[in-house]
């Protein structure tokens, strides 16, 4: 119901909007939850476990009960907080975790076997017979479980990340953060200051306080527009600081448009990262219910929640309210209801000194027992020193005190401090390095006392900071005392509701110490206490000092659980911002990528790279065809393939020779100039870490190649050697992958090929098998590098990226007029294996040279990396398995990779184990497939017939051992 | 985190590529003995408290530098290049 | 007291007044046959097994916190068979055996819900890698499949196939994978060691390893000294302080490892996804909440809590794969310490002390392994040799090189595991 005259809503301005199908009206400041309590709506929600009716409980982010569902379709967004959610033109809400209907939930069942649901019953029972879990029991029990449902569509909403830095942030913006914000700003700092709420100011929104005279909403108003003037601050409303992490980095979810209709392509959230040199949490703090039968019907609500609609909202959340507390704030309550003209029928005070501070009837050192009213709170049983009584009520508001919002002070691991004085936990000071926390978060609940702290916390980081802070003048405020005796949970049969969310009772907790988990993390975990949406922010406490009461002792002794990040939840689109569809990493393409693309052939990624797989024809109906035809092109004609996504590494220095003898297993201080080498390189542990080759273009100037896969492994590695182990060497090492095009021209003919289009032709004698040097090429200077992946007479040519394109399409016109064309993966693949070539297929990192067949390699004349660890016993001793061929002999004529390899005429089990296939391909030159794989000491076993078994893909066969270099053993098509 | 990279500055940890303890800096001599390599490459103190540790300066100026670092408060106390430390 | 829900109906119509302790909190006594340092779900199946298959109960647990406070109570609760290298094969596929006689044995229902592991395989060479792998398992009588495309569209409608970043060619299928009630686990492991004889101590900090030549004889602690004939080191995450009390060093960094849950939401993913490509993985809990991981924070740490790059880096992996889980709000993130070997693999083995085991080198699959983690080190303590599954996992196995189990293939660098 709303009250005429009060409130800081905009009453101009009329919103419609829609909850659980029907239509209703609010302003503009109001709150889902606020129009709904406006509108007389007091069942807005069932609880997780008992689907008891629910109300709206608080009016913050922390509300446990009050969960609804936005949005249709992609927009859909679950467990969204009615009390933090503004209503606006449009606005569709409904309840969840309710079926049929939120009026008549089927679940609500589970309330009437509460007796056999207790605390952790499905511990003890639900395990016969076994098969039951899976098909029954579990399906029963996800079905029942979950809050909101997810939409079925993909997020239609747009997201962005952000980061910010300042020389202080300010965690809130209540009186304490103001005063803090203004203190700091007016010294010349750089300023940010972030709240959850869409107005700052905090609490003096929600109280009928004064500062300096004016109402406290006022002054807030007047020092955020002071603040808002200075272009070195940064003001963030409806910004959750949601963690505090390292290095004075902090997280904070922006909700940027929840609180109007989506505008096409506007960002729904932002997720900040702040870099903050010094920060003040001015948090506040929240209040605390009380435990007592039924205390948590739809109308029992927070005293300063209720105050909180009045004030703010102008909305009396009940025609007849009633107060139950234990210190003197929840007074302010009923003080204000009355001033407004609203009944307050009783305020019960636990307190036997307790006396009225307006005119309103106080039952003192009384306590409320019970609440009555399914649906809606009805009437509420009071018991004290005078007796019984029954006192008909529609709102209940409850104070058992206020917490401190330490939350954000433990994500560092550090635990809060219990203070007496306030019967709650204070941060412990230095449990966020560089962080101070004032205000009510710190445990001083008066505004003159917050005022105070904020400008004292903003003068200490100023000095940490080396600025000088003015003369501020902190204004004069209310200091009333907080005067609090605690309580926790009225004695008294019945349930009484601690965490409200995940239904758990008094009863739960004590039952959890009675069978020993009587440690607050046993209690927690056994109750799933505190482990709700809220995270146990409107109920870790009580349950905390029940556990305590229950195994006899002290709530510090019992200490607490950990509170952990995010403060709030968060939603992963806008953790994972940007990363949707293809965003999730770079795309790495090569300059053929559209002419590939243009000749229509399927990219593979490798890494980041993408790679064309094949070229199809005209008329090929399989990628097997296009493979076989690139395949010819290269053993009878001439192939091109864009090989520029392997890793090419520049390296230059009187000392280049050195460092590549040191990483290398072979030598290469002796390579001639204009000449290139294979090399093995292995991690210092001695297993095989890349290979590739390396040209000596210059005296003091290499370039190697890596890996595709490898080749940030391999530039990191050189760094570290360069950097680490021989700073003494004058060696620069550089990355030139991006800067280089290079493409394979492969077969009979590529040498007229080339000839066709280079400068200067070449000839065997001035380009031998693995000769190198510059070359020029249609004018542009180049690199050219005779080498070969595929065993064929072939060249890598290397052009500036630029020129690219250019080159990739007149190499693959020039093939084409001479019976070959490009070819892409499949057909490299194929292409070595039939000469045995590996790949990371084979050298997976578990492999020593030895395995490989290239312990010859292994340089007896020098140190290198790997060198020591690869003649541990267990690398060199016999029963490893060894590179082979793998020839199909069977009736079966496949090869599949990843197959193993058993005893032949064995059972396919690990007994049996021979070794595995690593790649296989169909050979056009031969007319079968071929294989690589090791077999256990296979190079002693050429000949051997073993059998391979694939139970994944359902295929068995016969296969010979033999030498992995299928074709042209002797090498004399690549010399030729 | 934040690593105070001496070319670059003050960086966000996710700039950097993480090794390990900066033992890898005393790298023993070949014949050094199965013990010390063992030491090198597998045994670690692994205490909980500072640690002097190598990070890569990845997305950035590319240095290797020596950190040391608190592994139960991630307090850095220092970074210096690994060209210098070694 | 034997649990059913023939118990619980009884007890709920009597007010439930009869429930008494799951275990007892004994005071330590001077004297134990076997000491274990280590409460968390290894120590107490470690113990477990010491008193139901071995008939040793003079034991004692020691824990300096709770009870499963370790990684126990703070993984993604995944349970799964499916390791391609000897040594590893064996013995996960004797955990998942343990695994699926578990609440029978413990009576103590710990969830365990073969609900299926799928890991999705993203190119042609990682499809041969990961078949591999199931051949591996199905050679060691464990199940595996291979899943097209088409199969996945079917089981995850909530991938978003055709927009991904990395694509996705199929998915490796372990139908008896799944995930269980983590904190449940330590639970049943206790209160079944418990009602055998076992103490369990809790609130007891190991503060001193006593060895006369070379021999161990038991402990100090912060409740004074307790005397042993046999210690068995069972504290990942705490592993190396532990070891340093008797003079030993181990092959172990400690790395942090997050995880994180959203709120509670109605079913949507019946299955645990892994998404090796982008370091992710997930499933849903009996609660509702979304459990996902992904990789080390990657630097040394102690913390038991990580930092933004990784909870971003996993968010974002989320996104890519599964944009309908865009509105799905991180309610909860958490780290672990983790015992991070060179190999990724674990050690049980005697050490140069007689009389002192040690436990430990986990990584961040310390959960699925914890029935035969138990089962394997009360073997060891019991009879003085490894079980037929641990002969691989020595301590010294980096120094000779022999039986190195590298499932990553990524060398000896700790952190990349």
């Amino acid at each position: 119901m709303r009250v005429e005259g009060k409130g800081l809503i905009d009453r101009s301005q009329r919103l419609s909007f829609q909850f659980d199908g029907n239509t209703y009206r609010g302003f503009g400041g109001d709150t889902l939850a606020s129009a709904l309590l406006a509108n007389d709506v007091r069942h807005v929600a069932r609880s997780f476990k008992y689907h008891r009716a629910r109300g709206i409980l608080t009016a913050g982010s922390e509300e446990p009960n009050a969960l609804v569902t936005v949005g249709r379709g992609p927009d859909t967004d679950p467990n969204v907080r009615a009390t933090v959610q503004e209503i606006y033109d449009g606005l569709e809400a409904r309840p969840q975790n309710a079926w049929p209907s939120l009026g008549f939930d089927l679940l609500s069942v589970n309330d009437l076997a509460a007796p056999f649901l207790g605390a952790g019953f499905y511990y003890k029972t639900f395990m016969w017979p076994r098969a039951f879990w899976e098909r029954l029991y579990e399906p029963f029990i996800r079905r029942a479980a979950g809050l909101g449902a997810l939409g079925a569509e993909a997020d239609g909403d747009h997201y962005e990340k952000a980061y910010a830095f300042c020389d202080l942030l300010v965690v809130g913006a209540g009186p304490a953060g103001l005063m803090a914000a203004l203190t700091a700003a007016r010294a010349g700092a750089r300023v940010i200051l972030a709240d959850e709420d869409f107005v700052m100011g905090g609490r003096l929104n929600a109280e009928t306080l004064e500062i300096g005279g004016a109402p406290g909403h006022a002054w807030a108003a007047e020092a955020v527009a002071e603040l808002a003037a200075m272009d070195t601050v940064r003001l963030m409303t409806r910004t959750t600081v949601t963690g505090a992490y390292d290095g004075g980095t902090f997280g904070a979810l922006e909700r940027v448009a929840h609180h109007r209709t989506r505008p096409e392509g506007g960002v729904k959230e932002t997720f900040w990262r702040i870099v903050a040199r010094r920060s003040v949490l001015a948090a506040g703090a929240l209040e605390r219910h009380i435990a007592f039968r039924n205390n948590d019907r739809p109308g029992v609500m927070m005293a300063g929640a209720v105050r909180a609609y009045l004030n703010r909202w102008g909305v009396a959340p009940g025609k007849a309210i009633t107060v139950f507390a234990n210190n003197d704030d929840a007074h302010r309550t009923a003080r204000d209801m009355v001033e407004a003209g609203v009944h307050v029928a009783a305020v019960v005070d636990s307190r036997a000194d307790a006396v009225a501070q307006g005119d309103y009837r106080v039952i003192a050192g009384s306590q409320v027992t019970g609440a009555e009213g399914r649906r809606g709170l009805e009437a509420i049983s009071v018991d004290g020193p005078a007796g019984s009584e029954k006192i008909a009520t529609d709102c209940l508001a409850v104070s058992g005190g206020w917490n401190p919002t330490v939350h954000v002070t433990c994500h560092m691991n550090g635990r809060p401090t219990w203070s007496d004085d306030i019967a709650s936990f204070v941060p412990t000071p230095g449990a966020i390095p560089g962080m101070i926390a004032a205000g009510a978060c710190n445990g001083a609940f008066s505004t003159a006392a917050c005022l105070a702290a904020g400008a004292s916390a903003a003068r200490e980081s100023l000095e940490a900071l080396g600025l000088r802070a003015e003369d501020s003048i902190v204004p004069t405020a209310e200091d009333a005392p907080y005067a609090i005796a605690p309580l926790w949970a009225v004695p008294g049969k019945g349930r009484a509701w601690l965490d409200f969310q995940n239904d758990v009772t008094v009863k739960d907790v004590k039952q959890a110490a009675a069978e020993n988990y009587a440690s607050v993390e046993h209690m927690k975990r056994y109750t799933t206490q505190g482990m709700a949406t809220d995270q146990g922010k409107n109920s870790n406490v009580a349950a905390l000092a029940v556990l305590a009461d229950a195994t006899g002792r002290g709530i510090p002794e019992t200490g607490t659980t950990t509170f952990r990040p995010p403060f709030g939840p968060v939603a992963l689109a806008a953790l994972g911002a940007g990363a949707q569809g293809t965003g999730f990493a770079p795309e790495r393409k090569t300059t053929s990528h559209a002419a590939s693309m243009d000749m229509k052939a399927p990219m593979i990624a490798a890494g980041l790279w993408y790679r064309p797989s094949y070229f199809p024809r005209d008329g090929e109906t399989s990628w097997r065809q296009s493979c076989d035809r690139e395949v010819g092109y290269v053993r009878e004609a001439v192939g091109v393939c864009d090989v520029s996504t392997l890793g090419k590494i520049d390296i230059q220095g009187p000392d280049a020779g050195k460092l590549l003898d040191f990483v290398y297993t072979n030598m290469f201080s002796t390579l001639k100039e204009g000449r290139v080498r294979y090399g093995l390189m292995l991690r210092e542990d001695g297993f095989v870490m890349d290979d590739g080759t390396t040209a000596r273009l210059g005296p003091a100037h290499f370039v190697m190649t890596t890996t595709t896969a490898a080749a940030g492994q391999v530039m990191r590695h050189l760094e570290f050697v360069s950097q680490a182990l021989h700073p003494e060497w004058d060696v620069r090492i550089m990355s030139v992958t991006e800067q280089w095009a290079q493409f394979a021209v492969a077969g009979p003919q590529a040498r007229a090929l080339l000839n066709g289009m280079l400068d200067q032709p070449i000839d065997n004698e001035s380009w031998p098998f693995m000769a190198c040097g510059a070359i020029s090429i249609g004018g542009v200077t180049g690199r050219l590098f005779r080498i070969s992946f595929s065993g064929e007479h072939a060249y890598e040519v290397a052009v500036p990226a630029r020129f690219g394109a250019s080159l990739f399409a007149a190499l693959v016109e020039a093939a084409d007029t001479m019976g070959g064309g490009a070819y892409g993966m499949e057909a490299l693949n194929v292409l070595r294996i039939e000469k045995g070539f590996i790949t990371h297929s084979e050298i997976d990192g578990r492999v020593t040279a030895a395995d490989i067949g290239m312990a010859r390699m292994l340089s007896a004349k020098k140190d290198f990396i790997g060198k020591t660890m690869a003649a541990r016993p267990g690398l060199v001793e016999q029963g490893r398995a060894q590179l082979v061929g793998l020839k199909p002999v069977g009736p079966v004529r496949q090869l599949t990779g990843g197959a193993k390899i058993y005893t032949d005429g064995e059972e396919p089990v690990r007994a049996h184990d021979q070794g595995y296939v690593t790649s296989v391909g169909f050979s056009p030159s031969f007319g079968h497939f071929l294989g690589l794989g090791f077999v256990r000491d296979g190079q002693a076993r050429h000949g051997e017939v073993l059998q391979m078994v694939d139970h994944l893909r359902d295929i068995r066969t016969r296969v010979e051992i033999c030498d992995p270099v299928f074709l042209d053993p002797e090498g004399g098509r690549a010399r030729g | 985190m934040r690593i105070p990279c001496p070319i670059c500055g003050a960086r966000d940890r996710r700039e950097f590529y993480y090794q390990g303890a900066a033992v890898a800096l005393a790298r023993p001599a070949p014949d050094a003995g199965e013990a010390a390599w063992d030491d090198y490459l597998h045994l670690r103190e692994n205490s909980a408290g500072d640690l002097d540790e190598l990070w890569s300066h990845d997305a950035g100026c590319g240095a290797w530098l020596r950190v040391t670092r608190n592994v139960s408060s991630h307090e850095v106390k220092a970074a210096v290049l690994a060209r210098d430390a070694s | 007291m034997r649990f059913s829900g023939l118990k619980i109906l009884t007890e709920g119509l009597t007010g439930n007044k009869g429930w008494g302790p799951h275990w007892r909190s004994p005071e330590p006594k001077p004297n134990y046959d076997i000491v274990l340092i280590g409460g968390g779900g290894h120590g107490l199946a470690t113990a477990h097994y010491l008193a139901s298959v071995h008939g040793i109960t003079n034991v004692a647990v020691l824990e300096r916190g709770y009870l499963g406070g370790g990684n126990v109570g703070r993984n993604t609760t995944i349970v799964r068979a499916n390791y391609m290298l000897p040594g590893n094969s064996e013995f996960y596929s004797h955990s998942l055996k343990l695994w699926e006689g578990l609440e029978e044995d413990l009576n103590f229902n710990v969830m365990h819900s073969q609900r299926g592991i799928i890991n999705l395989v993203h190119s042609d060479g990682q499809r041969d890698a990961f078949v591999r792998r199931g051949n591996t398992m199905r050679a060691q009588g464990d199940d595996a499949e291979m899943l097209t495309p088409g199969d996945l569209r079917k089981l995850l409608p909530m991938i978003d196939f055709d927009q991904t970043r990395v694509p996705i060619f199929g998915g490796l299928y372990h139908r008896r994978g799944g995930t269980a009630r983590h904190d449940a686990v330590a639970w049943g492991f206790a209160r079944s060691a418990s009602n055998r004889g076992v103490d369990l101590i809790q609130q007891c900090e190991v503060t001193g390893i006593d060895v006369e030549n070379g021999v161990v004889r038991g402990v100090q602690t912060t409740r004074g000294p307790i005397r042993a004939k046999k210690i068995g080191m069972v504290a990942a995450g705490r592993s190396s302080q532990v070891a340093a009390m008797a003079g030993l060093r181990l092959p172990i960094e400690s790395h942090v490892l997050q995880a994180f849950v959203t709120e509670g939401l109605k079913p949507c993913l019946d299955h645990v996804v892994t998404y090796g490509m982008g370091h992710f993985y997930i499933s849903q809990s009996d609660k509702g909440g979304l459990v996902f991981g992904g990789d080390l924070d990657m630097y040394a740490s102690y913390a038991s809590r990580g930092n933004l790059p990784l909870v971003e880096h996993v968010s974002e992996a989320a996104m890519t794969l599964m944009p309908v889980l865009g509105k799905a709000r991180m309610l909860r993130s958490w780290g672990g310490v983790m015992d991070m070997s060179p190999d990724g693999s674990f050690i049980i083995d005697k050490t140069d002390i007689e009389g002192l085991f040690v436990n430990c080198g986990w990584c961040y699959g310390g959960f699925k392994a914890t029935p035969a983690s138990g089962h394997t080190f009360a073997h060891l303590l019991a009879t003085g040799q490894p079980h037929e599954t641990t002969v691989r996992h020595r301590l010294d196995r980096f120094r000779t090189g022999r039986g190195i189990m590298d499932e990553e293939a990524t060398g000896s660098q700790h952190n990349l595991h």
